[in-house]
């Protein structure tokens, strides 16, 4: 009987081949780790082993076995049962011994149970590529050094560490394990003894960030912690410094989820509720006459409908009715009514031959502080109509336009071009040129009138109210020809 | 096995150096690196958004980018097979890392966040659409930057996956997410992944830019039919979506053509490209969801798409039901994705339920074979590779072992059994080298009720690592 010890791949590779030599059955070996807890018969072998495996093997003594098996040895080696060593030597006198094609075999028990632990070994490094978390520290004299410590299943330290050195190239870093410990440093790797964890750094200050990034990207609605707990044991946890939030995260989870779905925000309706089953423009204005789709009918004194010929060649939308058009419930009578009038006017524009509607049908404001002066009473301010009601109140714009059927549809204003025109409409960039959209071949957005009015430099107002004139013109000109 | 003694091989450079701790001087950084209070400068302030807090940290930030990301489903950091040249830190050989995991089953691979969660757009599934009174905020490119940086030197992360809502013009929007690309590389020749979201219609210019400094590069088609973007996501155009693709993958075919022709082009995107669905956020069945990926897998050569199980989520649009995502679903499609790509499977035979969806009870291969039981028993020692792989149980991986196998002997049960195989559902269609007795239930009616999985709890755990790893 041959007793031997090795702990090293190098160490059974010398012993292997010296036993191979020797025509050594298995059978006829007992292999130990050289650490582990000494067997009855392994007491002061170890050394002379040691001594054998320094010396070079005779030059008689060459065989070759196959790539692949030494690829694999060298894993394997890695593993922590004792049972590797007996299972390769098993293995590779198999290989020697008119079975060359074994290793193909992968159903043979051996070859099976060596790719077991070679499945296991490749895991395990994988997460510890995966689970190494680095704590900056700083040396006055060195500069900033990045140290870990992990402890893997297996003895892998090897395996793993170039790998860290070609993705932390530039770092100065150290990764500690009770086995072997491997620093990095001036484009060296050394390897040295184990570390217990007490010796690693034990914060940084980052590790706050990563955890409010971690709980962060947690969606609640979906658990499933088991397949958490797989692919991230929990031994590893102690090592991960997000790994104490999840306890929390999952008991708070059901509560978020929960509140999720109870709250939700918006109008859960639009105008199509009210639409009638006949799509004239007088049917549309008397339905929209009750519409109840966005809150803004409860405040507003009536629905103001589009209005003008409904065979149009020309439809202008606004944004919505003012405090004069939600009083008279016409659109476009009001202040900025006038401008519109006067620039169709010039341009030679009957306005009853034009088709005049709004985006939100009624009028959205906020009430003002009373003022002592002539004027008593509040005053309603104009407020932006925002997206969720323009999408609300959209169906009756669509059948609008779609009864209309309107050779070219102007859009005054921002509102309007970007319910036309899709939401990166830019008007100061892309006012007065006819474009196609899906709801006319022919679509311009120009100033709105309000605007005009609103702006307080005189000669840019004029400009405007020029600019308003001309892109009317274009869209006209364009309608004749 | 802690107390062992230390393994020190032939390379070992400390030799017996065994005294002393040696790490133990060092003192940790009180201070973080990153500058947590700077002030960010909004070029623009959008309706339904709180004023912009300009003393916001980067901690208060991430909270709410991080969590604005979290509905992408897209994890991967595969497939750039080398590092960038001239790389200082970082990267990227092939096979993606998993970081972390979090308790929803999913992995941290990637910094997922967004540049910023303003957006002018206004689709009803999502949390940052402009009605949503969801909190807002931006990063500014150098604490995005930094943020990746720090997060990597620490193995937190294997890199970046940079998306953003659409500020100003979706123009704008892509050159920011290119400045966060282009300093990593340039400035810190950084070499790890890096995943950039295009904007749709932004110019070819800028996704030519964007293609040079990303591994992979993304449009999410969002929904699985041009009528299912109607309804929830007005403003997205599926021929729009579909035309970004398309110069994406215009770009990187001519890359690799010219790698071929032996030029050495700059590097466009070189893990391709990937999308998104969201699933079951309207009624359209799986049938039109495999078709619609079929189609973007040979006509636009997609890596993946990811299926995303619509997610109740905060701030939620009225309009659309509450409820839990439907993660079965989710998985069948994966399972049934990787049918399409890996399995020889169609999309329109894939699915077997006369309500045009996939089983939830089975797996679609299981289904499959099923349905068509006249396929079977195969014959394992002699039927051609396209026949294994349509065995239920058998994956890719265990068919080119089979294959191997026979080459040299014949494959008995008993080597089935050790190819980890999913022999319960195998074992009815298959005639081996032995007797098998398993092949005797083919012809049985309840055929699916006896191998099936019999509970829904199992399906639920199996589902998230399947679904990644794709072995059906």
């Amino acid at each position: 009987m041959h007793f031997v010890e090795v702990n090293s791949f190098d160490q059974w590779r010398s012993e292997a081949r010296r036993l191979i030599v020797q025509k050594v059955a298995p059978p006829e070996i007992h292999w130990a780790t050289a650490s582990a807890q000494p067997s009855l018969f392994d007491a002061g072998l170890s050394a002379q082993a040691e001594a054998l495996a320094e010396s070079p093997p005779p030059p008689s003594s060459t065989f070759t076995v196959p790539h692949a098996f030494v690829s694999l040895a060298r894993e394997v080696a890695c593993h922590r049962d004792t049972v590797r060593w007996e299972l390769l030597y098993r293995t590779l006198w198999r290989l020697l011994h008119s079975e060359y094609q074994l290793l193909k075999r992968v159903t043979d028990d051996d070859v099976h149970a060596l790719a077991q632990m070679r499945k296991a070994v490749s895991r395990d490094v994988h997460k510890m590529k995966a689970f190494v978390r680095f704590r900056k520290v700083s040396d006055d004299r060195e500069g900033d050094t990045y140290v870990a410590w992990h402890r893997p299943d297996h003895q892998i330290v090897r395996l793993a560490a170039p790998f860290f050195a070609r993705r932390f190239n530039d770092m100065n870093w150290s990764i500690l394990t009770p086995d072997e410990s491997v620093v990095w440093e001036q484009g060296k790797l050394t390897y040295g003894p184990g570390v217990p964890a007490s010796e690693a750094p034990h914060e940084d200050a980052l590790e706050g960030l990563w955890r409010t990034y971690y709980a962060s990207i947690f969606n609640p609605a979906r658990i499933k912690d088991a397949t958490m707990k797989r692919e991230m044991p929990v031994r590893h946890w102690k090592t991960l410094p997000e790994a104490s939030l999840i306890d929390d995260l999952l008991r708070r989870a059901p509560a978020r989820v929960d509140e999720m779905i109870a709250n939700s925000e918006g109008i859960s309706q639009t105008a199509m509720r009210f639409m009638p089953t006949e799509l004239s423009l007088d049917k549309l204005r008397l339905a929209a006459g009750s519409c109840q789709a966005c809150p803004l009918h409860g405040p507003a004194t009536q629905t103001v409908f589009g209005q003008g010929n409904p065979d149009a060649k020309l439809m202008i939308i606004g944004e919505q009715p003012g405090d004069r058009e939600d009083i008279v419930g016409e659109p476009f009578v009001g202040p900025a009514g006038q401008v519109l009038d006067a620039a169709l006017l010039k341009v030679g524009i009957d306005r009853k031959e034009v088709y005049l509607t709004n985006v939100v049908k009624h009028f959205k404001f906020i009430e003002s502080e009373p003022t002592g002066g002539p004027q008593r009473g509040k005053r309603r301010l104009h407020k932006k109509p925002d997206s969720r009601e323009i999408f609300a109140c959209r169906p009756w714009l669509e059948a609008e336009i779609a009864a209309v059927r309107p050779d070219t549809i102007v859009c005054l204003g921002a509102t309007p071009s970007q319910a036309i025109f899709g939401r990166d409409f830019r008007l100061t960039s892309q006012r007065g040129k006819l474009l196609t959209t899906e709801w006319c071949q022919r679509t311009l957005a120009t100033w709105h009138p309000a605007a005009i009015l609103r702006m307080p430099d005189e000669t840019r107002r004029e400009r405007m109210r020029d600019e308003l004139t001309e892109d009317l013109r274009t869209a006209v000109q364009v309608q004749a020809g | 096995m802690v107390s062992e003694r230390a393994n020190c091989g032939p390379n070992c450079r400390l030799g017996d150096d065994v005294s002393g701790p040696r790490f133990s001087k060092f003192r940790v950084t009180p201070v973080c690196d990153l500058r947590l209070a700077r002030p960010c400068f909004p070029t623009k302030t959008f309706p339904h958004t709180e004023p912009f807090q300009c003393t916001m940290d980067v901690r208060k930030k991430l909270a709410i980018l991080a969590d604005a990301a979290k509905y992408d489903a897209s994890c991967a950091s595969s497939g750039s097979k080398s590092t960038r040249p001239d790389s200082l830190i970082g990267s990227t050989e092939g096979m993606g890392i998993c970081h972390s995991y979090t308790p929803d089953g999913r992995c941290v691979s990637l910094l997922k966040i967004l540049l910023t969660n303003y957006c002018i757009y206004d689709c009803q599934y999502c949390v940052n659409r402009i009605s949503s009174d969801t909190r807002r905020a931006r990063f500014t490119v150098d604490e995005v930057v930094d943020l990746t940086l720090e997060f990597y030197r620490r193995n937190y992360i294997e890199g970046l996956f940079l998306s953003s809502g659409i500020i100003q013009t979706s123009d704008y929007t892509m050159e920011q997410l290119i400045a966060v690309a282009k300093k990593l590389r340039v400035e810190h020749h950084y070499g790890g992944y890096i995943h950039l979201k295009t904007i749709p219609n932004a110019a070819d210019g800028l996704i030519d830019e964007a293609g040079r400094w990303a591994d992979r590069l993304s449009v999410n088609i969002e929904l699985p039919t041009e009528q299912d973007l109607v309804q929830l996501a007005p403003e997205k155009k599926k021929p729009q979506i579909e035309q970004a693709m398309q110069g994406i993958r215009g770009k990187i075919d001519e890359y690799k053509h010219e790698v071929k022709a032996g030029f050495q082009p700059p590097r466009f995107a070189p893990a391709g490209q990937s999308t998104q669905m969201i699933v079951g956020a309207t009624k359209t069945p799986d049938v039109e969801i495999l078709r619609t990926a079929s189609s973007l897998y040979t006509q636009q050569r997609l890596r993946r798409v990811y299926y995303s199980a619509y997610s109740p989520i905060p701030h939620a649009d009225a309009r659309l039901p509450g409820q839990s995502p439907p993660l079965v679903r989710e998985h069948r499609l994966y399972q049934a994705d990787w049918l399409m790509r890996f399995y020889g499977f169609d999309a329109s035979e894939i699915v077997t339920e006369a309500d045009q969806n996939l089983s939830l009870e089975m797996d679609p291969k299981l289904a499959w074979a099923i349905a068509n039981r006249h396929f079977f028993p195969v014959d394992i020692n002699r039927a051609s590779r396209e026949e294994l792989l349509r065995i239920p149980g058998i994956g890719v991986r265990s068919v080119d072992r089979i294959l191997k196998l026979r080459r040299l002997q014949k494959v008995a049960t008993s080597d089935l059994k050790k190819l980890r195989i999913a022999w319960k559902r195998a074992k009815s269609f298959i005639q081996t080298g032995d007797h098998n007795p398993g092949l005797a239930d083919l012809d049985k009616l309840d055929l699916g009720r006896r191998i099936r999985p019999q509970t829904q709890q199992l399906l639920l755990f199996d589902a998230a690592s399947s679904a990644f790893s794709g072995e059906v």
